[in-house]
């Protein structure tokens, strides 16, 4: 028989604001435990909860980036349980009535093209951490009342690619609307993986497993690929397959039931009585949307249809939203779009990746990176030159690039007669190589232009050098 | 020395601010009466060391020709479920036991912004669950017109105070008439204003949709000195309300004229005793005609479904309110521990008492899987409806009268082994916290064995203006509000 997998992925996403869902204490990561903390968020009796109407602006463009409907009426919901970093014990999260529906994200395998869809996104705030040490656990809530979105995907991927592409896509897109920083490792993004198999073409799916403790997408990818494999043997073994939560082991490459009554809970949703209803209108929904980024994967392909760039190229230019957003506005002071993205993804590019920062870090003004393209451009500066010595000076200084080549004296020599004297003298030192060169052994050119460039100190306009020395030859 | 503690808080708060009065006086005379009195009554659980010097302050702060604020120098007590900050709170259950808040009530920031005296702490039913004061962890309290008797509760406590002249003013919460029930039992006035109207936040919550702070008082005037500084808006709870606030101490009334009063004949019928029945008809009705009042009947038909809707949202809201006292973060941590749910169980076992238990089961129950829509939120429909009659009442009428209680203050121990009797004490309060519309309580009389009787004003939303004017204007025609219980 053969069989086939349903995929749907849970995702939490951290809202990159500055301060918690419901109080005023900051979000920022690594702090000393329970440094950021108040009564509020450290469930006090008699506190309140306070919306943080940023975050909730925050949501709608995500929601908005994602394509979904946005709910003009949602609110907020108490899910109760018990857990030492719950200092309430109960979650604020919505439950019946979430902001947004619907919605999808594309996705390409192997140049087809579909979209991935959405059953809901909602807010709710995070829990806290426990740190288990040998003389016991300790409870850290720097992290209770972080605003999270938990963004749910119907069970509408089939393949470990699939969903690998859809968090890569999904990511993307929440990093380009800049409504969280999605870093894995400090936990801004999280993703649960349910996973069912049923043999192909049955209707209803299989028993769903869920899958936690995914750190990063080649996680996912493998923990589904995994639990394929898994289920189906065992459904080929005769067993059956038990809804039940497994953790993905990474050391072992395996998923292993997590031992918890975690199944048993029952939540007892009932609204939120702190918290009046989420209210919009079709003039704040309109508002946020016009906040709302150009869609990556729509600027790729404007990149490649309207500027004629190769796939590779705009992939790397629309990675991120600040580099697509340099290259756009380098753009209208230099119209050569291959040029700069030619330079952004080499000599930029490696420059931010030995500092180990962002382009919107980068230190070289538009206005003086776009007058080096330009004194490139019209031969004022040998290209080489540009990149090995104007450049470095750039970074560090963000001059006017036309002040370096002047101080340091780097600027072309374009002056024919100057040449032509550095060309004889190079000739008359290698009368091998005009021999060669007379006789149409056309390889023997470089050495007489590397002899020249050398006396030149590299400075000599290649392209005059080459016409002298043809111009010899010929003659 | 003059007899401050019968003396309005208002003519107090004139004088010392004036300078005429000096606020350590005051407090001193209030603290000799507490000691004295408290121990037969058990209406304070704590009283502050600190209170001379904080009264020094007050007279320091207008000896340096500062001005002081509206309740210069007034003694006030503080339900045990009001959080301040350092100071022991507790809701008066063990499982609170040591918890002082890192944190002020906004209420108790505005009463200091006042100049107001924080004297200590009232006793009250555990997490204010119970209409008899007899939950307490702290024991119960006696009522001063006979100590044998409940006073009423949840805020017993404060309703004693205040009648036993232990303080002018105190501070209860309401919740299903946890005010003015007591305030009624103890022949005092007791006000829930309007949901919203006060802020909640350093309230402990029971239950978050009913909960509502207001004042105990002997004259209508000091409830209103008091609610001029606590009501208003509060960005830190959102259901408070951002709306303008009267000067509940301008405009009074001299005269009825015009007014409309509803009364309520099935309130008037089943189940209320005939001696609160008449004394109502007869002290009350036949005043407000005399002062050109008209009464008219008015229907909350689906106010016979307020008991059942008042226990299924209290008690499903207070099963959540309730959970954050796991032993894990503050207060009582049960000895008896080995692992994590041990924390949890013999915690809450060992630390909460058996009517606070009885509620969190109930409510668990209502909101369980499958429960919900047949029992919480049918309970949110009928509060709507019950809303729904108001309205309809209220379009022909500026307030409605109806009594508090349908007894008298019971012996002790009386009522405790039959809950749903002990429920039935909140028969004419619930409505108003179901509604979220304000309610005052004020004695109208007494019983033929001396124990006082309360009725109860039901306004309008925001309409805690109309209930005082009304209360006022009956006290200037009645002097039942004077008597006061011989201890
Ligand atoms: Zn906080």
């Amino acid at each position: 028989m053969e069989f086939e997998a349903t995929i749907g992925l849970e995702v939490h996403c951290q809202l990159g604001t500055n301060t918690k869902l419901f109080c005023g204490c900051t979000t920022l990561f690594a702090q000393e435990p329970n440094s950021q903390t108040c009564p509020v968020c450290l469930g006090h009796p008699g506190t309140l909860p306070v919306l943080n109407k940023k975050v909730f602006e925050y949501a709608v463009k995500a929601g908005l980036a994602i394509g979904c409907d946005i709910q003009k009426f949602s609110k907020f919901d108490r899910k109760n349980y018990y857990y030492p970093d719950l200092p309430k014990a109960y979650q604020i999260t919505q439950f019946d009535k979430p902001f947004a529906l619907k919605g999808g994200i594309e996705i390409n395998i192997k140049g087809n093209k579909r979209v991935v869809k959405l059953e809901r996104i909602q807010i709710e705030e995070d829990a806290g951490k426990l740190i288990h040490t040998a003389d016991g656990s300790l409870v850290d809530l720097n992290r209770a009342g972080t605003p999270l979105i938990e963004i749910v995907s119907d069970p509408d991927m089939s393949t470990s690619e699939e969903a690998y592409q859809y968090l890569v896509n999904l990511k993307k897109i929440l990093k380009y609307n800049e409504v969280s920083d999605c870093e894995m490792q400090e936990g801004s993004l999280r993703c649960d993986a349910n996973i069912s198999v049923k043999p192909i073409g049955q209707k209803e799916l299989g028993t769903k497993v869920e899958v936690k403790n995914l750190n990063s997408f080649r996680y996912v990818q493998a923990a589904i690929d995994y639990e394929i494999v898994r289920q189906i043997q065992d459904i080929q073994n005769g067993n059956k397959i038990s809804q039940e939560t497994r953790l993905w082991d990474v050391d072992n490459g395996v998923t292993e039931p997590m031992r918890s009554k975690e199944g048993a809970h029952d939540y007892r949703f009932f609204p939120e009585p702190d918290l009046p209803p989420l209210i919009l209108t079709d003039k704040e929904i309109e508002k946020i949307k016009s906040t709302v980024a150009e869609p990556p994967l729509k600027r790729k392909e404007r990149f490649i249809s309207e500027l004629k760039l190769s796939e590779y190229d705009a992939s790397i230019l629309t990675e991120e939203k600040p580099i697509a957003d340099y290259f756009e506005n380098a753009l209208k002071e230099f119209n050569k779009p291959k040029e700069i993205a030619n330079w952004i993804s080499n000599d930029i590019s490696s420059y931010l990746n030995e500092k180990k920062i962002g382009i919107d870090q980068f230190p070289v003004s538009i206005e003086n990176m776009t007058s080096l393209w330009k004194l490139i451009d019209d031969g004022t500066i040998n290209k080489k030159i540009a990149k090995e010595k104007v450049f470095p000076l750039l970074v560090e200084s963000n001059k006017n690039p036309s002040e370096i080549i002047e101080s340091e004296g780097l600027a072309g020599k374009n002056d024919s007669d100057e040449i032509r004297k550095w060309v004889e003298e190079a000739m008359a030192k290698n009368q091998k190589a005009v021999d060669d060169l007379k006789n149409g052994k056309d390889k023997a050119k470089g050495s007489i232009v590397g002899m020249v460039m050398k006396a030149s100190k590299g400075l000599a306009n290649p392209q005059i050098v080459n016409k002298i020395i043809d111009d010899i030859i010929n003659s | 020395m003059i007899d401050f503690y019968k003396t309005s808080a208002v003519e107090i708060a004139k004088n010392v601010k004036s300078g005429e009065w000096k606020a350590v006086d005051i407090a001193q005379t209030y603290l000799d009466r507490i000691n004295d009195k408290n121990k037969s009554l058990n209406a304070f659980i704590r009283i502050y060391d600190d209170v001379i010097e904080s009264a020094q302050a007050i007279d320091d702060k207008r000896n340096n020709g500062k001005p002081l604020g509206n309740l210069a120098g007034v003694p006030i007590g503080i339900k045990d479920n009001m959080c301040e900050k350092n100071r022991l709170t507790t809701a008066c259950s063990k499982i609170l036991s040591g918890y002082k808040p890192p944190y002020n009530a906004t209420v108790i920031d505005k009463i200091e912004q006042q100049d107001g005296l924080i004297i200590g702490k009232t006793n009250m039913d555990e997490f204010a669950m119970g209409s008899s004061n007899e939950t307490s962890f702290y024991g119960a309290v006696n009522n001063p017109f006979d100590t044998d008797r409940i006073p009423g509760g949840s805020s017993g406590g404060s309703a004693v105070a205040v009648s036993a002249g232990l303080t002018p003013l105190s501070l209860g919460s309401d919740t299903g008439g946890s005010i003015r029930q007591p305030a009624a039992l103890c022949g005092v006035l007791g006000m829930k204003p309007t949901y919203g109207r006060v802020s909640r936040y350093g309230l402990m919550a029971y239950s978050s949709s009913l909960d509502q702070i207001g004042p105990f008082a002997r004259y209508s005037e000091d409830a209103a000195l008091l609610l001029n500084s606590i009501a208003g808006y509060d960005n830190k709870d959102s259901s408070s309300v951002d709306i303008e606030k009267p000067d509940y101490l301008e405009n009074k009334i001299t005269s009825l004229k015009g007014k409309k009063i509803g009364i309520v004949r099935s309130f008037m019928d089943e189940g209320l005793s005939t001696e609160i029945k008449t004394t109502i008809e007869n002290n009350v009705i036949d005043v407000l005609k005399s002062l050109g009042a008209e009464i008219i009947e008015v229907e909350l038909p689906h106010s016979k479904f307020g008991i059942a809707a008042y226990y299924l949202v209290a008690t499903a809201e207070a099963s959540s309110n309730l959970g954050r006292y796991d032993g894990i973060h503050y207060g009582f941590r049960s000895e008896n521990i080995n692992d994590l749910e041990s924390i949890y169980v013999n915690s809450r076992s060992e630390g909460f008492g058996p009517e606070v238990i009885r509620r969190i089961l109930l409510g668990t129950f209502s909101l369980s899987a499958g429960y919900y829509e047949e029992y919480y939120n049918k309970a949110t429909k009928v509060r709507r409806l019950i809303l729904n009659d108001y309205i309809s009442a209220f379009k022909n009428v500026d307030a409605i009268l109806t009594p508090t209680s349908p007894t008298c203050a019971f012996k002790k121990g009386e009522k405790s082994s039959n809950p749903i009797e002990m429920y039935l004490s909140d028969i004419y309060t619930v409505c108003n916290n179901l509604s979220g519309l304000p309610g005052i309580s004020f004695n109208c009389g007494f019983s033929k064995e001396g124990l006082p009787i309360g009725a109860q004003f039901t306004g309008n939303v925001f309409e805690e203006n109309e209930l005082l004017q009304l209360v006022n204007i009956f006290e200037k025609n009645s002097s039942h509000h004077l008597t006061t219980p011989n201890i």
